[in-house]
């Protein structure tokens, strides 16, 4: 049987089947004639008009993607990139709901600890006589506390995913106290859109739009896998949420500011993204 | 549309792989293959990247996305998905494509618009187009879409599927390409144009439309 034979039966049959007698031609060839009927030559002259234009149009846009993005400055691609993020994060936000928890994990698929990571950690820095100082939109003044201050008020665990940027995740234990706690506690109106948080010596600060700092899951950690956070992760006092990547996960906390301006962020200076957020 | 999108898609996606980069192929403890060896990183200067990689991934995510969902709709109402989708009959029949291409067997198998083994290629490509927009949303949102997530058996793993799926377009891609030159010029000129000339049993010739 010829292929011609094979697909003439496959079409009886499917017509048979579907009762459609009518489409034969377009099943059997999968073609439809569209002109009257050329000779070969202007046939072939017309092949070649609709090829030269195909590849014509192609090339040219493939020549104007590479050389326009050449010719742009880095200043307009950075722009270009950044409203990028921005749009994102607008489309993020208007899908986000605060109700929505991130997945949390048995104690038995804690996995191990990796330090990465040192900016605003500098040296010269005396856990004793560290204070978290609390600040802005709405605060009725500037409140200091101190770390059994925070270890009095109530305390949340959570075994959560902390995802890096870098593309490696891992399964850790926190304790501590959930930043909505001290909004509760400090702030009058919740006024502020941001939470702008930064090391004693500034080194290192970010910004948090105030949907995701409000999240159940985003808590001031004083422990890490059931004991005191060690300096390289950031005592006395870090952020953890799975909300956001590490690097907005700040350590060493010496300032809270609300604010209603978008704060500062370290590493969206560098080309992240500011919002960051899961 | 298709390359330009995977490949930019592709690149900044190793941009940020390469920031962490885990994966080879491994039996045992024993690792066969590390993805990308040192010196390929040194040749293309490629370290500390990755703002820029994740800054171009999260900018072609939507062309990519939207090139994928009109091609679909495209298909759908067109109603060329007939030529494309597999029919029972396909599985049995690549086989043949298969031996037939590799030139064990000289009997040409049948050829519509598209063959039996393309049919399952092509169809299978947009399987995994779509696999690669769900990983990836899983990763960029694990906590919104944490359901999403959960499917693919945590995020850890969605992260795994999504690099895999990459290196089956690669592959895709490299087959892709040796069969088109094997195919000769007038079938990539109809890839491009979306017609073909046809030499009819009545002269003279008709110009056919077949839509690529």
């Amino acid at each position: 049987m010829s292929d011609e034979d094979i697909r003439t039966d496959e079409v009886r049959e499917l017509e048979n089947k579907e009762a459609r007698p009518d489409n034969t031609a377009e099943i059997l060839n999968e073609k439809r004639i569209l002109t009257e009927p050329l000779t070969n030559a202007d046939a072939r002259r017309r092949m070649a008009a609709y090829s030269r234009r195909g590849f014509l149009v192609g090339g040219a846009a493939a020549l104007l993607g590479v050389f326009g993005w050449r010719w742009m400055s880095d200043e307009t691609k950075q722009h270009l990139l950044r409203r990028s993020f921005e749009f994102n994060e607008w489309v993020s936000q208007n899908l986000y709901s605060p109700k929505r928890l991130a997945p949390e994990f048995s104690p038995d698929q804690i996995t191990p600890e990796r330090v990465n990571g040192m900016e605003g950690l500098g040296e010269g820095f005396d856990p004793a006589t560290w204070r978290l100082t609390i600040s802005g939109l709405s605060v009725p003044g500037v409140f200091t506390l101190t770390l059994d201050d925070l270890k009095r008020m109530p305390r949340t665990e959570m075994i959560t995913e902390f995802k890096c940027i870098e593309g490696w995740s891992l399964i850790q234990h926190w304790a501590g106290v959930r930043f909505s706690e001290i909004a509760a506690r400090y702030v009058n109106e919740l006024y502020a859109q941001y939470v702008s948080i930064s090391t004693p010596d500034g080194g290192y600060f970010v910004g948090w739009d105030i949907q995701s700092i409000m999240h159940p899951q985003t808590l001031l950690a004083y422990e890490l896998n059931g004991k005191p956070l060690t300096p390289e992760h950031g005592a006395p006092l870090r952020l953890a949420s799975p909300l956001k990547y590490g690097i907005k996960q700040i350590k060493r906390i010496g300032r809270i500011e609300f604010t209603d301006q978008r704060p500062r962020d370290y590493w969206a200076e560098d080309g992240y993204d500011w919002y960051a957020g899961h | 549309m298709n390359f330009p999108l995977l490949a930019m898609m592709i690149w900044s996606g190793m941009l940020i792989y390469w920031a962490n980069a885990v994966y080879g192929i491994r039996i045992g403890g024993y690792e066969l293959f590390h993805f990308f060896p040192p010196w390929f990183y040194e040749t293309l200067g490629i370290p500390y990247r990755l703002a820029e990689g994740l800054q171009l991934h999260f900018f072609f995510m939507w062309l990519f996305a939207a090139n994928g969902v009109v091609y679909v709709l495209y298909l759908l109402m067109s109603g060329e998905w007939r030529a494309l989708v597999p029919i029972p009959s396909s599985f049995k029949r690549a086989a043949k494509v298969a031996l037939h291409d590799a030139h064990i067997v000289k009997e040409k198998p049948p050829q519509g618009k598209y063959n039996d083994a393309q049919r399952i290629a092509y169809s299978g490509v947009i399987l995994m187009g779509a696999g690669s927009v769900l990983t990836g949303l899983s990763i960029y949102k694990p906590t919104q879409l944490a359901w999403l997530t959960s499917l693919f058996g945590g995020y850890a793993w969605a992260r795994w599927f999504h690099f895999w799926l990459t290196i089956l377009f690669v592959l895709f891609f490299l087959v892709h390409v040796v069969q088109v030159v094997l195919a000769g010029w007038s079938n990539f000129r109809s890839m491009i144009t979306g017609r073909e000339v046809v030499d009819t049993d009545v002269q003279p010739a008709d110009v056919e439309e077949v839509s690529a």
